[in-house]
């Protein structure tokens, strides 16, 4: 069995373009503002936190591949390039083979609904430069380009809690020794549609945007202080065994050596409900990002593992965990150690910050 | 533990296929489809679940679905609230589980390819609530099930299973990379079992996009032909039953073939275009063979991606033609997508039925429409039905975004 280091972290969150920003938004512990959403044909506006316009346009949309992108794609890019900005920067990693996982639950919603609406109105002119863009592996297949040195990539995609799976997959490419570095990015965009369907699912929730990624390595010299320790079985719901047992047995495997938990808990108590329930017993610090920045499904799950990362490599905890209680596929935890034998690169601002006790 | 995996076998195992459910434009199930294949039967005709009077090209393979699902262990209610991509994989599921004889099990992995998913609810989803944005009826259901987790979840309360869910999206060859990844799974020790398959539904978005593009034939889908003019859609569903030869022995199932190899990477060239030299193709055709071991002298049939483009074709024949060298002259190649369409998310698992098919009852399925190579093929494209003997065969997919993938298995003997 290899060990699994964490050789980097990227995010973009209605906090910001990067992990700075989402720290210190999740330290604030202030939840963001919120945005209204026209939705077509009805008065009432949906909320939503979207991400913010960068301070400076990021070079690589400069870039041939990403001209005519959708936002997935600018944070799923953006994360990426975070994420091995100290790979690119090490001579050790030079000539590495990169794996790409990039993991989705609702995907490239704002062409989609774009070419779909073209199409209902005549589909004589609907656009051929968006329908590509529709495609679940757009994002993954553009990153891809943009880094060059890719040669394996995956779209996955389920509930937040396939994030995890992402993570496991990432680790099994190196350990086969497929990859010597693999990015594994949660991302999503949002538009009225997914706040629409948010309304319907989930009341209380405000939908959010953006990614978060981390770059994974055997080499502990590219790690960044952070082990990957445990990645829990994916307890599947089923009619034998549903959400509330599935996160219980998440739980229990994930065991009592936690630190910091960073969980996928909202402002739905009956949602929430199976998730809380599983922690009941746990009183020590917590850090619930989707409270903070919104329902960002698949990236709200990327920002979750994100943070537990950050905490880490910023000697905040020795270790932290992740809990990942999805609404309708599976319940997985995740456990993040110090890695000694590592030198952080992420430690810039750090604080212990407003982390609930 | 998903990690770290504990359970590293210290050889890998042989993996084989002991079940396998097939549903397409020819037919639901593995007879129709293998009469329909072994004859080069075409399935296309008009397109009625859509309305393509403003469309370019107007015909597509559907496939007819039983107007009452055979019995399966879903409550009246679920079977209700299944669409026609739902309804196609749980038959291709119901098939394979059979066929395989498995019983009812925990912990037991599904891996899915899918481009789509549930979209047909999707699209349904976008239509009310733009045309009746007050009504919500049904909205709710409609935004579960449109997501392939939940349509994957339903093969399972279907067949009396249940385990982890992995759905790979690497647009069309999701399908391929389902069944690889389940055979790494396998080879990894992290299973000793899996089932997987692809599985996608003509739907109205997906139609007008590649019609947008100017992909679709708007006369007849030729693959590797010269005067070939672009793709022609279809839907369907496969799913087969991976296990290692030992557990298949041990319970004395009956063995369809055996998954040799697997090979996947990504060609970064373009979005929608593959590189015109197929430089990817190759590579993952060559990393397949490699891993099982076996030489292009070795393979008997080659099912190409074959989409009837003249960009994909190309850039196939060119890989395929430097992958065989002197093979080239006297191998089988055809695409099965001349019969029934391409099937997106599922067309690789459909192709490596179609390949267990012709392994099994050694024939090769020909393209009946082809009638003159393209300058690019050293190969021979098979255009008339034959008895062949098929001992190996290699069967690629390649998708938007630029995922390519092959698959090699082996008769069983």
């Amino acid at each position: 069995m290899s060990r699994i280091f964490v050789a980097g972290l990227g995010a973009v969150s209605p906090a910001g373009w990067n992990v700075a920003a989402l720290r210190e938004a999740l330290n604030r512990g202030e939840p963001l503002p919120v945005q209204s959403l026209a939705r077509p044909g009805w008065e009432k506006t949906l909320p939503a936190r979207l991400v913010p316009n960068p301070a400076v346009r990021p070079e690589f949309l400069a870039h041939p591949r990403l001209r005519r992108t959708s936002p997935i794609t600018h944070y799923t890019a953006a994360v990426a390039l975070e994420a091995i900005t100290a790979l690119r920067t090490n001579p050790d990693a030079k000539n590495c083979r990169l794996g790409i996982v990039v993991c989705l639950q609702s995907g490239c919603v704002q062409y989609s609904c774009r070419f779909y609406d073209e199409t209902l109105k005549n589909p004589a002119t609907a656009s051929p430069l968006i329908f590509p863009e529709t495609v679940y592996a757009a994002p993954a297949s553009h990153v891809a380009a943009l880094l060059e040195n890719v040669v394996l990539a995956y779209s996955l995609v389920g509930d937040p809690s396939a994030y995890l799976q992402g993570i496991a997959l990432g680790a099994q490419w190196l350990e086969a020794n497929r990859v010597d570095a693999c990015l594994v990015i949660g991302a999503e965009e949002t538009n009225w549609i997914t706040a629409d369907a948010l309304w319907h699912l989930d009341r209380p929730a405000i939908a959010a945007a953006g990614a978060g990624a981390l770059c994974l390595s055997r080499d502990a010299r590219l790690s960044a202080g952070v082990e990957l320790n445990t990645i829990t079985d994916a307890h599947t719901y089923s009619v034998r065994h549903d959400r509330p047992q599935a996160a219980r047995a998440m739980r229990a495997q994930l065991g009592s050596s936690v630190e910091l938990l960073c969980d996928g808990v909202g402002n739905n108590p009956r949602s929430d409900a199976a998730e809380l329930g599983a922690w009941s017993d746990w009183n020590g610090p917590r850090i619930s990002p989707k409270r903070i920045l919104g329902e960002g499904l698949m990236a709200a799950a990327a920002w979750q593992c994100v943070a537990a990362c950050d905490a880490v490599a910023t000697e905040r905890f020795s270790a932290a965990s992740v809990s990942l209680v999805g609404p309708n596929q599976q319940a997985i935890g995740a456990r993040f150690v110090r890695d000694d034998s590592g030198i952080s690169h992420l430690s810039d601002g750090a604080s212990t910050g407003n982390i609930q006790p | 533990m998903l990690f770290p995996n504990s359970t590293s076998p210290q050889s890998p195992p042989r993996v084989v296929v002991t079940g396998a459910g097939i549903v397409t434009a020819l037919g639901i199930g593995w007879k129709p489809n293998a009469e329909g294949f072994r004859t080069g039967k075409v399935a296309f005709r008009p397109v009625s679940q859509f309305d393509v009077s403003r469309q370019r090209v107007k015909i597509a393979a559907e496939v007819d679905l039983p107007k009452n699902l055979p019995a399966t262990r879903l409550s009246r209610r679920q079977v209700a609230r299944l669409d026609r991509a739902g309804a196609m994989l749980v038959l291709a599921a119901q098939e394979a589980w059979q066929q395989a004889g498995w019983e009812s099990a925990e912990n037991l992995p599904l891996v899915l390819g899918t481009t789509a998913g549930g979209m047909l609810l999707g699209e349904a989803y976008y239509r009310q609530a733009v045309q009746h944005p007050r009504r919500h009826r049904q909205q709710a259901t409609r935004a579960i099930h449109y997501q392939p987790q939940v349509q994957a979840r339903t093969v399972f309360d279907a067949l009396g299973f249940s385990g982890p869910v992995t759905v790979i999206s690497n647009a069309c060859a999701s399908g391929s990379n389902a069944i690889g990844h389940a055979w790494d799974l396998i080879l990894s020790g992290q299973a000793e079992r899996v089932v997987a398959g692809g599985y996608d539904a003509l739907g109205e978005l997906v139609f007008s996009g590649f019609d947008s593009l100017q992909a679709l034939s708007p006369t007849i889908c030729r693959p590797f032909d010269a005067r070939r003019d672009g793709l022609a859609l279809g839907e369907g569903a496969a799913v087969v039953m991976l296990e290692t030869v030992d557990h298949a022995r041990r319970r004395g199932a009956a063995i369809l073939g055996e998954l040799i190899g697997y090979g996947t990477s990504i060609d970064q060239h373009h979005l929608t275009q593959p590189h015109p030299q197929g430089s990817t193709t190759l590579a993952v055709m060559k990393q397949a063979c490699a891993i099982a071991g076996v030489t292009p002298e070795e393979i008997d049939y080659v099912n190409a991606h074959g989409t009837g483009t003249v960009l994909n074709d190309s850039s196939e024949a060119f890989a395929i033609s430097e992958w065989a060298g002197r093979r080239a002259a006297t191998l089988p190649v055809s695409s099965t997508k001349a019969s029934i369409g391409h099937l997106l998310g599922g067309a690789g698992a459909v192709e490596a039925v179609v390949c267990l098919m012709a392994l099994g009852e050694q024939w090769l399925p020909p393209e009946i429409e082809f009638e003159t190579p393209d300058p690019a093929c050293k190969f021979t494209v098979v255009s008339k039905p034959q008895d062949a003997r098929v001992n190996m065969a290699l069967s690629n997919s390649f998708g938007f975004g630029g995922v390519n993938a092959t698959l090699i298995l082996r008769r069983w003997s």
